[in-house]
């Protein structure tokens, strides 16, 4: 398990941002270059057709894994889900400590 | 390559005749291979099968054979047990004289214990409920229906639930919420770390990976003596 101790840090977000685009290319079979190319505003679920309800339930499931967090049913709505953006933010307020 | 091995467990007219895909030459080494279930039965099955090839060419021999209520088989996979299939399991082995297992992710739960050989990348009962459950909760809620995780969870046990599309009967519900692999003697774990790169399992699309396939099949035959290749 990896673990976000900084997430204050400019390092620690970018470390965050790295992990995630590393899991989106684990379930789409993309390159390194491919994920690395991912922003704020592409398309994940309802974009790609590919990314059906099982990948996405083997996305979460890898990132509650990889990230140390538990996702419940009620984090997942459909603004989470649908840009590279709002996954992050939502694994970044996951990760936060409260 | 493909053949039929005959399920004596079946109530049903007191045996069942499933397919099997097999590398059979009549070697001493002949292993009993235990696919993933479900989705991740589709996504591993070129994978399984490029394992196999590769044992081949190792010179051991190896048998995949279809569980009941799994591709060709003519049972209903709703009315399929977990103990139903670990019988099943143990009767395939017999049938097809195996000497060793291979189990492929929640294949672990029928590793029949009396063989040595190998779990790939197990896959625990709850791991694999819970990921079909959040699949079907994502699913209905593009859907614009409600369910919750709970809710769900209690019709499985009591109905049984479809799940990805995968109808799943009350009896296998309930003993999956607490089937765990069980690492027999003669039998190891090989990790995915172990094999390098993320498990095909993860894919949103059926994939292959030869490099895969060639290191879980050489650290098979290298763990029965033969020389890395």
């Amino acid at each position: 398990m990896t673990t976000f101790p900084n997430l204050d840090s400019a390092a620690g977000e970018a470390a965050l941002e790295r992990e995630l685009k590393g899991l989106i290319a684990d379930v789409l079979g993309l390159g390194a270059d491919q994920a690395e190319a991912f922003g704020p505003e592409s398309g994940l679920f309802g974009h790609l057709p590919e990314l059906d309800s099982m990948a996405v339930a083997g996305l979460l499931t890898e990132m509650e894994d990889r990230l140390g967090i538990v996702i419940e049913d009620d984090d997942v709505d459909g603004e989470m889900l649908e840009t590279f953006g709002g996954l992050l933010a939502f694994a970044k307020a996951k990760l936060e400590p409260r | 390559m493909i053949f039929t091995w005959n399920n004596p467990a079946e109530s049903n007219g007191g045996w069942a005749e499933e397919l099997l895909v097999g590398f059979d030459r009549g070697r001493p080494v002949r292993v009993l291979v235990l696919p993933a279930w479900f989705d991740e039965a589709n996504k591993l099955r070129r994978f399984t099968i490029e394992v196999m090839r590769r044992l081949d060419r190792a010179g051991i021999d190896s048998l995949l054979p279809d569980l009941p209520g799994c591709n060709e088989s003519l049972s209903p996979l709703k009315s399929q047990t977990l103990e139903g299939w670990r019988s099943a399991a143990v009767a395939a082995a017999d049938a097809v004289g195996a000497t060793h297992v291979l189990a492929i992710r929640a294949g672990a739960l029928l590793a029949p214990e009396h063989l040595p050989g190998w779990h790939y990348a197990a896959q625990s009962g709850p791991q694999l409920l819970r990921g079909m459950i959040r699949a079907r909760t994502i699913a209905a809620r593009e859907a614009g229906v409600a369910e919750t995780s709970e809710a769900l969870m209690a019709t499985g046990r009591a109905e049984g639930l479809v799940m990805g599309g995968w109808h799943i009967g009350p009896a296998m519900f309930r003993a999956l919420e607490t089937a765990e692999p069980a690492v027999g003697p003669g039998q190891s774990e090989i990790a995915q770390t172990a094999i390098g790169g993320p498990g095909l399992w993860m894919r949103a699309e059926p994939d292959e990976d030869a490099e895969q396939a060639g290191r879980l099949a050489a650290l098979i035959s290298q763990s029965l003596g033969n020389p890395a290749q």
